[in-house]
């Protein structure tokens, strides 16, 4: 009776919910004024956004920049419909056979200090980004190797010149990390200025850092784009405890969270607040993986690997875990929201996917009798992360076991698991995740490529044909020749091959308090963070 | 007494320097890279060569040796160094988070003297009465119950009930403001932890109380001034009592040094961002350098703590003189 309850209100609240994204957005009037609290369950390193990673980092400092391009903030669930930000008009398309993009950029942009924008801070920017002077570090340089050179025909006119066309290369443009800098301040005061000092053209300018405790920006009135933000300002909490960042959203101490809450938080808050409560969910651009390792007996057995894919119930486990853990969807490699993502159909047809559960389960003991692993003992290398990493490893060693093999799990605190994985390669099948912010499937599957080259394979082989594959992939601009080769990437790194394994992608649900109006929610927590569509509503709070 | 003063100042300085060592070695030897955490901790995918020329402008690829040194002269120039992490000043980051951590084993402190000394006392002059049962069962509870667990408890009464009263949940203040800014919105925040850990602080000094008390009420000078006729009032509070509050004193003494970077949970549960927060938080990223300078943080408060209480002894006890 109890779960009947909640799931009714749960269904009312997502239907509040995908009504009111949905359009009824668009009958209502955005106030200007207040003050958004906001949670965020990460800390801050530096605030260079082109060296770090973290979201602790880009949902309170974002709103301070702005970015070339950006996913379409009445649209952020298409992974691929982007929008200028810096630029003017829509998204240019590549000319010169895909060698060459020319933006407009816009002329009534402004640094929080007063320098005017142009071309020559996005171009400084880029160049810091993708071509860094030596001891600079540049995290994501590597999703740029398609580009040649970025050069200024005039003060407002920015163009990529391209060594090969890929289809790559303008969603990582759109990326979040990419914060347009001052070519003034570059040139000034050093390439390690931003890590501790912040001078964007975005939304809000920044007022306070209190380091552990919250990040305070208040509103640029400057902004380029016209009537934005609507808010006066904002307060970015820390809050590194998922109870403590859910308690105060029902204590009103913060209105939202934007990373995501596991479906249990969910129903508990819509429980306790009914209407004051909203509920957005997505598929999250975060696929929860299991590796094994390629240098360890049996795992350098094709047939043993295979076997550890087979007797995964990958549907059935969308249904179940999906009401424990922040996991749902059934994907292949690529984010399942996109066109180059593998349809239903052509799951099935990939071992571990089948609709025949038996026949998979019966393969599997086959493969593992024939490769001589029969009751296969091993441990299972794990996260000590609850969400979603422990109740999905608890998950996998119940599937395993169904085809003879004893498992163990050896759960670690970050720290010493990512040195037992990445450093060590001390595991036999671990968990592990390939968690993007923008939905790049062409880049985000550079974690299938050999070891030695791709910076986020740590199960430990080389396959020169996936190598191959993934690289004409990336150089061809035509979207059905991506597609074709795709499906030949996924079926022999989950198939064939059998070098990796995806168990369900990560879903999104982010409750918040219906005061907050005009966020809406993308795949990934990196996104659409810049908080210049979002209003309070006064009559709500 | 000067003379004994400035031999334990002198003695300090070979403890702290072994508790450095110490600190380092250990923390040498956790697995951790506080540059993978940092780029790589989100599961995206990130360049190679940047974790290298992170590694490289931390100093993390210098011998041992060369990053013990450093450390070291570290100490005796003043200069705590910088966060791994946030790359930013030590000392900075620790004096941010101190007047909190302070305020709270303050208070807790307080509130556990409020409870611990009258309850031991009356437990004591009242033993094997239903009082005494009373409140060994009142301390026993607060020994048992973990101080976080009691913490989630009052965040969550405080939500449920406000609710239920007002229409609308409250909780307290998640971010700290200094008592000189606004004081009951300070209070409204850290009363809360303040009696949660205060309340299993005083359940042992409860106790602590009760049985040292106990014990001076069977001396003889107690009985020799229950003989002389002195009220029972005078005899409890000037004789007995000062005589018992030696063990009590040093339980205050060591649980205030812990209190200052020990209260690891229960910052966690309050949000509170004190030196406890900063420590886990640290620990979690391997962040080495912050690592390094709390750890010797709250080794310089325990010793300094200990010297303390070693002076009061002499002034609560007459017969301890320090040549």
């Amino acid at each position: 009776m109890r779960f009947l309850k909640s799931t009714l209100v749960v269904s009312f609240a997502l239907g509040l919910a995908a009504a009111w994204a949905g359009g009824a957005v668009a009958g209502e009037t955005p106030v200007r004024g207040g003050i958004l609290k906001f949670v965020v369950g990460s800390k801050i390193p530096s605030y260079d956004a082109h060296m770090e990673s973290t979201f602790g980092m880009i949902h309170p400092i974002r709103p301070f920049y702005s970015l070339l391009i950006r996913v379409n903030p009445e649209n952020p669930s298409s992974p691929t419909d982007f929008v200028c930000d810096l630029c003017e008009g829509d998204v240019p398309a590549a000319t010169d056979n895909g060698l060459k993009y020319t933006f407009k950029i816009r002329k009534d942009v402004w640094f929080h200090d007063g320098t005017p924008l142009t071309a020559a801070d996005i171009k400084a920017t880029f160049d810091k980004i993708v071509f860094p002077p030596e001891g600079v570090p540049s995290t994501r340089k590597a999703f740029f190797s398609s580009l040649d050179s970025i050069t200024v025909p005039d003060k407002y006119t920015l163009v990529f010149n391209m060594k090969y066309a890929s289809g790559a290369f303008l969603p990582a443009v759109a990326a979040p990390y990419n914060f347009v800098y001052s070519k003034k301040d570059l040139d000034e005061k050093g390439y390690a200025w931003h890590q501790k000092n912040i001078n964007g053209t975005g939304a809000f300018t920044f007022v306070e850092h209190k380091p552990g405790a919250y990040v305070e920006g208040k509103r640029y009135e400057k902004y380029h784009h016209e009537g934005k933000p609507y808010l006066d300002g904002f307060r970015a909490i820390s809050a590194p405890k998922m109870a403590v960042r859910l308690q105060a959203i029902r204590g009103n101490r913060a209105a939202i969270e934007f990373r995501g809450f596991p479906p249990k938080a969910r129903d508990d808050l819509v429980a306790a607040l009914g209407d004051k409560i909203v509920v957005q969910e997505s598929d999250w651009n975060c696929a929860l993986q299991f590796l094994p390792n390629h240098r360890r007996k049996p795992f350098d057995d094709v047939r043993v690997r295979r076997a550890l894919t087979l007797a995964v119930d990958r549907w059935g486990g969308s249904k179940y875990l999906s009401q424990i853990a922040i996991v749902k969807t059934v994907g292949g490699v690529a984010f399942p929201g996109h066109p180059l993502a593998a349809t239903k159909e052509e799951l099935e047809k990939i071992a571990g996917y089948w609709p025949d559960l038996d026949k998979s389960r019966a393969e599997a003991r086959r493969l593992l009798k024939e490769a001589g692993a029969e009751g296969l003992e091993f441990v299972l290398l794990n996260r000590g992360v609850d969400q979603p990493y422990r109740v999905v490893g608890t998950w996998l060693i119940d599937q395993w076991k169904k085809v003879g093999m004893k498992v163990t799990q050896n759960v670690l605190p970050s720290p010493a698991f990512y040195d037992a994985v990445r450093k060590k390669h001390d595991f036999d099948v671990t968990v592990y995740f390939n968690c993007q912010s923008i939905v790049n499937p062409l880049a985000d599957v550079s974690a299938y490529i050999s070891d030695d080259i791709a910076g986020n394979n740590y199960a430990g082989y080389q396959d020169r044909t996936m190598d191959k594959l993934f690289d004409q992939m990336n150089r061809s601009n035509d979207p059905a020749e991506q597609r074709r080769i795709m499906r030949l990437y996924e079926k022999r790194a989950l198939d064939e091959e059998a070098l990796q394994f995806v168990t369900l992608w990560w879903y999104k649900i982010n409750p918040y308090r219906s005061y907050v109006k005009g966020w809406k929610i993308a795949p990934s927590h990196y996104l659409n963070q810049h908080l210049d569509n979002i209003w309070l509503d006064p009559h709500l709070m | 007494m000067y003379a004994y003063i400035i031999k334990r100042l002198i003695l300090m300085i070979p403890t702290l320097f072994g508790a450095a060592v110490l600190v380092f070695v250990l923390m040498r030897l956790v697995p951790g890279d506080v540059c993978e955490i940092k780029m790589a901790g989100d599961g995206a995918f990130v360049d190679p060569e940047a974790i290298e020329i992170c590694r490289q402008n931390l100093g993390l690829n210098d011998p041992v040796y060369v990053q013990f040194g450093q450390v070291i002269w570290g100490y005796l120039t003043f200069d705590l160094g910088t966060s791994m992490w946030t790359g930013r000043d030590i000392t900075h980051e620790i004096g941010l988070r101190f007047q909190l951590s302070l305020q709270v084993a303050f208070m807790a402190t307080l509130v556990a003297i409020l409870i611990a000394i009258p309850l031991g006392t009356i437990s004591a002059i009242k033993q094997d009465t239903w009082i005494d049962y009373v409140v060994r069962t009142f301390s026993i509870a607060g020994i048992a119950m973990p101080s976080f667990w009691l913490g989630i408890m009052i965040i969550l009464g405080l939500l449920i009930t406000t609710q239920a009263w007002f229409g609308d949940p409250w909780m307290p203040p998640i971010v700290y403001v200094s008592p000189f800014e606004d004081l009951a919105g300070n209070l409204s925040q850290l009363i809360w932890p303040a009696v949660a850990t205060g309340y299993r602080y005083s359940a042992v000094a409860t106790r602590m109380t009760r049985s040292t008390l106990l014990e001076v009420l069977r001396e003889d000078y107690v009985r020799t001034a229950r003989a002389k006729g002195l009220l029972e009032r005078v005899i409890i509070n000037r004789h007995a009592l000062k005589n018992a509050m030696l063990p009590v004193v040093t339980i205050f003494g060591i649980e205030f040094a812990f209190l200052i970077g020990g209260l690891v949970v229960t910052e966690q549960v309050f949000n509170l961002n004190g030196l406890g927060k900063l420590f886990v938080e640290s620990v979690e990223t391997s962040d080495f350098t912050m690592v390094q300078q709390l750890v010797m943080l709250v080794v310089v408060i325990f010793v300094f703590m200990n010297f303390l209480v070693d002076l009061l002894y002499a002034w609560l006890d007459p017969r301890i003189r320090y040549a």
